[in-house]
């Protein structure tokens, strides 16, 4: 699969991370390589392969459901980049 | 006195004991190497006097007779583990700045062992190369050199690449790695250390940044195989906060290093001789052979057919894994925030500006390959290959108990090279991937030096949650290379 300039800005959309136009062409060609080297793996025969989503052969532990933390506001808070009393900030969503 | 930065961590801990020196008297020739050694650019940040003050309260526990495993041991952290209130990077410019409130389970549990910390040491960004080169704090240059061209800079390898280069250049006695695809184990060859990554599930995940949750395994790096096991054996160990660490005594890896191999069944598998090997590496992988025969095991070829599909299966599950898990990195809660116009406008230019390349690349294949209508055809079938593989060594483990292969496929290379074209640089990964991907435990020892000088890697796969069957066979290799070579200056 070859990636043209406008997928690779939707995947960046979808991704979040602004590319500028004359990166597009660049970027279009080092991802499709990447596609084309991935895509070796069509010639693997997987009927009846289950897909695997853990090495180890393990239940999911539960654990029971209570409150093990909490009242640090000003730890949680400590790294934001912009904070105002006990909230992290972000530019208005809501016009 | 004796130079206290060429000891081992088991000689250093005897001595302590023995009262020959004081942890403060250790952590200071450290600091002194750490100082000296700085060119290599292997530490992010130094915390000396932090490790002078923890080094004081372990010559006070020795006093009171309550010294840990590794007290008064100094040791680096890799820059991924997250450390209470000192800077933790991942080295990316997303993260700079950013002062955890908590402790990384793995860095805690060395705390409490005694361990001294005496910075934290770069990588790869996000663990994202093969050569710590796309660190945002700059590459990491190898402490050893090529006899035919000894001002040419070699890379470390990587991710782990400031860790390999403080242990081998003796600024720190150990260092802790992480390991996704190869990440310990490879910088290890190529700085000529010993470096495990354990079986997934050995080491407690909590409080490492995340690349690939399902391969990420933290590891210690050291210079010989007894101090990674006494290492291993203070990182390891359940824990409630990460739901795939497994509850599971941990054995006392030490005593595993018997030197008695005799009967054991060594796999040589005949896929990792692909054609355009270096002559080199083939034949430290026939001495490693012999080696065993002589100590009385037996080599039995085996095939692992899957082989040569390991690096395609990563190259979507690892960038598939790292979409999802650097999402939080949004400019919201923690690190670097660029204003936008939009919510949506400063989250992407907060992720453009704080990403560098090799990362940007990997997020944007793995959107593409999990994205509607590719998930498929990409990243289901690549989870049903990684079974295979899996399969592949479950079978050879009926029949062998070990694993022999050469770690990496050269020796270290030089920077700036192969940084073209990023699938060249990921053939680096091509002998650990397939391990990571069964999530098997993998070690890897120097075993011998290049013609030019450099040293070269071997590497031992175990069963799962075997590791000291591969702590025992890497001890009688370690004893039958005798890699006595050191990088210049130290």
């Amino acid at each position: 699969m070859s990636l043209d300039k406008a997928t690779v800005r939707n995947i960046a959309n979808l991704a979040r991370i602004e590319v500028k136009d004359e990166e597009l062409d660049h970027l279009a060609g080092e991802l499709s390589n990447i596609l084309h080297f991935v895509e070796q793996l069509a010639e693997v025969n997987t009927d009846g392969v289950l897909p695997m989503t853990s090495v180890a052969a393990m239940t999911l532990p539960m654990r029971k459901d209570v409150i093990t933390d909490g009242g640090q506001p000003e730890a949680v808070l400590a790294n934001a980049p912009e904070a105002e009393d006990g909230f992290f900030t972000v530019p208005k969503v809501v016009e | 006195m004796t130079n206290l930065t060429n000891l081992t961590m088991a000689e250093a801990r005897d001595k302590l004991a023995k009262g020959e020196f004081t942890a403060v008297e250790l952590t200071a020739a450290h600091i002194k190497a750490v100082e000296a050694k700085r060119g290599l650019n292997a530490f992010i940040t130094e915390t000396p006097d932090l490790a002078l003050a923890e080094a004081k309260e372990s010559d006070l526990r020795r006093q009171a007779g309550k010294a840990g495993s590794m007290d008064g041991l100094p040791i680096g952290i890799k820059d991924l583990f997250c450390t209470k209130g000192v800077q933790t990077t991942a080295a990316s410019h997303i993260l700079e700045g950013f002062k955890p409130q908590y402790e990384s389970t793995v860095s805690g549990k060395l705390k409490s062992a005694g361990a001294i910390s005496l910075g934290k040491l770069n990588l790869d960004e996000f663990a994202m190369g093969s050569s710590n080169q796309t660190s945002y704090f700059g590459a990491v240059e190898n402490p050893w050199k090529k006899k035919s061209d000894p001002k040419a800079k070699l890379v470390p390898g990587g991710s782990s690449g400031g860790s390999a280069a403080a242990v081998a250049a003796r600024m720190v006695m150990a260092a802790t790695g992480t390991d996704t695809g190869g990440s310990i184990r490879q910088p290890a060859a190529f700085c000529g250390i010993t470096g495990i990554k354990p079986t997934y599930g050995r080491c407690s995940r909590w409080g490492v940044v995340a690349f690939a949750s399902s391969l990420d395994q933290a590891g210690p790096m050291a210079r010989t195989v007894r101090d990674c096991a006494i290492m291993l054996g203070s990182m390891a160990g359940f824990d409630p906060k990460d739901s795939t660490s497994v509850d599971m005594a941990v054995p006392d890896f030490e005593k595993s290093l018997t030197g008695d191999i005799r009967g054991l069944k060594v796999g040589i598998p005949k896929e990792y001789r692909p054609d355009g090997l270096s002559d080199e590496v083939a034949k430290v992988w026939d001495r490693g052979i012999e080696w065993l025969k002589a100590a009385g095991a037996t080599p039995v070829e085996i095939s692992l057919p899957h082989t040569k599909y390991a690096l395609a299966t990563y190259y979507i599950i690892a960038p598939a894994e790292c979409s999802s898990n650097l999402a939080r990195y949004d400019g919201l809660r923690f690190g670097l925030r660029v204003p936008g116009k939009t919510l949506d406008d400063m989250y992407r230019k907060t992720r453009a500006e704080g990403f560098g390349a090799e990362v940007r690349r990997r997020i944007l294949i793995g959107t593409y390959v999990l994205s509607a209508g590719y998930y498929d055809a990409y990243y289901a079938k690549a989870q049903k290959v990684r079974r295979l593989i899996a399969e592949d060594f479950r079978k050879a483990f009926e029949s062998v108990d070990v694993i022999l292969t050469p770690t990496a496929p050269s020796a270290a290379f030089g920077q700036g090279e192969g940084t073209d074209d990023p699938v060249t640089m990921w053939l680096n990964d091509v002998f650990t991937i397939p391990t990571s991907m069964a999530g098997l435990p993998g070690l890897s020892l120097p075993a011998g030096l290049s013609s030019d000088g450099l040293p070269l890697g071997l590497q031992l796969i175990g069963r799962p949650f075997d590791e000291e069957t591969v702590f025992k066979v890497a001890g009688v290799m370690e004893a039958a290379a005798d890699f006595t070579a050191k990088p210049e200056g130290v």
